[in-house]
């Protein structure tokens, strides 16, 4: 531990705007704890599940929203409720299974019950227990179940996924997203019928925001990742564009793959492998797809808890859990359409080798921000440096700038009041 | 998992047990040292090669962290790992025990393991870095025995950043 990491210095950002930002807001944990606060556990809405992943009464997924540990469970009605999990008695996180299938919820400690929406149910010797004619114990004549529920998340399920927010008060889910993002939501997230293809997990030892600024930066994956640059998936010189909501805080990077190759912008890029081919050329064996309408890659990042990937065939959620300052756990949900040929369910498996802790172009991303991680935690008095485009913030029909970063930290600063 | 005591043949032929002791040992030996160019020379063709978890397998969820469909495309992994993946170097070390040979068929040797891979990085402590078991398939080509299917379903929920040379 560094204790300049525990300085109690006010940060210093740059007074030019949000180009800049200092080491500590990746390392302090004073800074993390109000950033769980603002973002995770107030009026921001956060990823919590596909609905495909509950499709049944009584079906539930333990899964987390910030650092808070949370159930989304379906009642009979078919509605999603999102539930804290921790019991409204002694504060037990009492359910420790990963998904399933129940009735009602009850913690084991106390046998405190409550039904599928959290409202408190059942409380042993409720009324005492009677004994030699008289009646022992019982809670106060005041006790009312329905103060004791469990911490109820508002929900809202749209077209497939599942999202909460601990803040009632939270503007409607499409207004978060906004009129600049919400299309390229609704292209991938249509209504139609998912499948659950599977889950990769990895704890990636950097601060949360990176994984967010990771997608939101077009720069790094012509040059980090060798197979992009090659095979003409993701290039500076395809047509491309940078989209942001009104905050800045959301953003899609919209992209069309190219047939790769040589060119200007692989001069003296050493990832850039002239004569690299396959052996074996199925993991590429990319097929246009109707809804595509166009790009080949669409990367949304929906601040502040979930990438949703469309590369190629390839679609996943990325949940990002972050694990105090220092760490998160990312979190993959692969999925396809319930009106997939078999054909292209496999296109979809194979092509998840370029995803996920060991793929082809994903590991090295997981690699990158430990470094940055360690980088910030030696210096913490630095500053980064996002420059790339300009220093200001604004939508842009091309993938040679880092507006998106900026965007993001000009919305944080204004939330964190820094 | 077969393992029960019923499907295990009435009398395994020692020489076989050892040869297939011998084939886990070699290629232990192989994705440790660091010569992963040798590493697909230990499966058929047509093998399948697949690192998924636990909780995938025992699902029926077909997605894995890596699935490969033949021995070119393991070459190409070898491309990958040596060539294009950045990464921060690490030594790994396996260890495998608990060898079951549990049928053995006109199509195959059918074999489970368990394994325990443990991760060490530069000036940093060693560390577990993936355990579960090998569901395998071992067949004889030309003379000298061979992966047809290696399935490494991992028990280990989170993925210790990536994972980059095979398990």
């Amino acid at each position: 531990m560094n204790d300049r990491t525990h300085s109690t210095a006010p940060l210093e950002w740059h007074p030019g705007g949000p180009s800049r930002v200092p080491y500590r807001t990746y390392v302090d944990p004073a800074v993390h704890a109000i950033e769980l606060e603002r973002f995770f556990n107030h009026d921001h809405w956060a990823y919590v599940c596909l609905s495909c992943e509950i499709p049944n009464a009584g079906d539930f997924k333990r899964t987390s929203v910030g650092e808070r540990q949370v159930i989304a469970v379906r009642d009979t009605d078919g509605t999603v409720s999102v539930l804290e999990n921790h019991c409204a008695h002694r504060g037990a996180q009492f359910c420790q299974k990963d998904h399933g299938n129940a009735t009602e919820l009850v913690c084991p400690y106390h046998q405190w019950s409550y039904d599928l929406k959290g409202n408190l149910q059942g409380v042993p010797f409720l009324r005492g227990v009677k004994s030699d004619g008289r009646i022992n114990g019982g809670m106060p004549g005041d006790f009312r179940k329905s103060d004791h529920g469990l911490t109820r998340l508002k929900v809202e399920e749209w077209n497939g996924v599942v999202f909460g927010a601990f803040d009632t008060s939270v503007e409607p889910l499409r207004d978060y997203l906004g009129p600049e993002i919400t299309p390229w939501y609704e292209r991938i997230f249509d209504g139609r019928a998912l499948t659950l293809l599977g889950y990769n997990r990895q704890r990636i030892p950097g601060n949360w925001k990176l994984m967010q600024e990771n997608i939101k930066d077009p720069y790094h994956p012509g040059l980090l990742h060798t197979w992009f640059v090659t095979f003409g998936l993701w290039r500076a010189d395809q047509k491309s564009s940078l989209v942001m909501d009104a905050h800045g805080r959301h953003a899609v990077m919209i992209s069309s793959k190219n047939e790769g190759g040589k060119g200007d912008v692989t001069q003296g890029v050493t990832s850039f492998k002239e004569n690299m081919t396959l052996k074996d050329t199925r993991v590429l064996d990319v097929v246009p797809e109707a809804w595509w309408k166009g790009p080949t890659v669409t990367m949304l990042t929906l601040f502040p808890s979930v990438i949703i990937q469309q590369q190629v065939n390839s679609l996943s959620t990325r949940h990002i859990v972050p694990v105090g300052p220092d760490a998160f756990d990312f979190h993959w949900t692969h999925f396809g359409y319930a009106d997939d040929s078999p054909e292209m369910t496999r296109r979809r498996l194979r092509q998840a080798n370029l995803f996920g802790p060991a793929g082809y172009v994903s590991a090295d991303d997981g690699e990158v921000i430990e470094m940055q991680q360690a980088g910030f935690r030696q210096h913490p008095d630095y500053q980064t440096v996002s420059e790339l485009g300009g220093r200001d913030i604004g939508s842009v029909d091309h993938n040679v700038s880092e507006t998106l970063i900026r965007g993001m930290y000009g919305y944080y600063r204004k939330v964190m009041g820094v | 998992m077969n393992a029960s005591a019923n499907n295990l043949p009435s009398r395994l032929d020692p020489f076989l047990r050892a040869e297939v002791e011998d084939l886990y040992a070699r290629y232990s030996a192989c994705v440790d040292s660091g010569h992963y160019e040798a590493w697909p020379g230990f499966f058929t063709e047509a093998c399948t090669y697949k690192v998924i978890p636990r909780e995938n397998h025992e699902r029926g969820l077909p997605l894995a962290t890596l699935a490969f469909e033949s021995r070119a495309m393991l070459e190409d992994r070898v491309y990958g790992i040596t060539q294009t993946l950045f990464h921060q170097p690490y030594y790994q070390r396996h260890s495998v025990s608990g060898i079951l040979i549990t049928e053995v068929t006109s199509s195959g040797i059918a074999v489970e393991a368990n394994y325990l891979v443990i991760r060490t990085r530069s000036k940093a402590l060693s560390e577990v870095f993936n355990t579960g078991r090998y569901i395998d398939r071992v067949v004889r080509e030309d003379g000298s025995l061979r992966f047809a299917e290696k399935c490494c379903v991992f028990d280990s929920e989170m993925i210790p950043n990536s994972i980059i040379y095979p398990i």
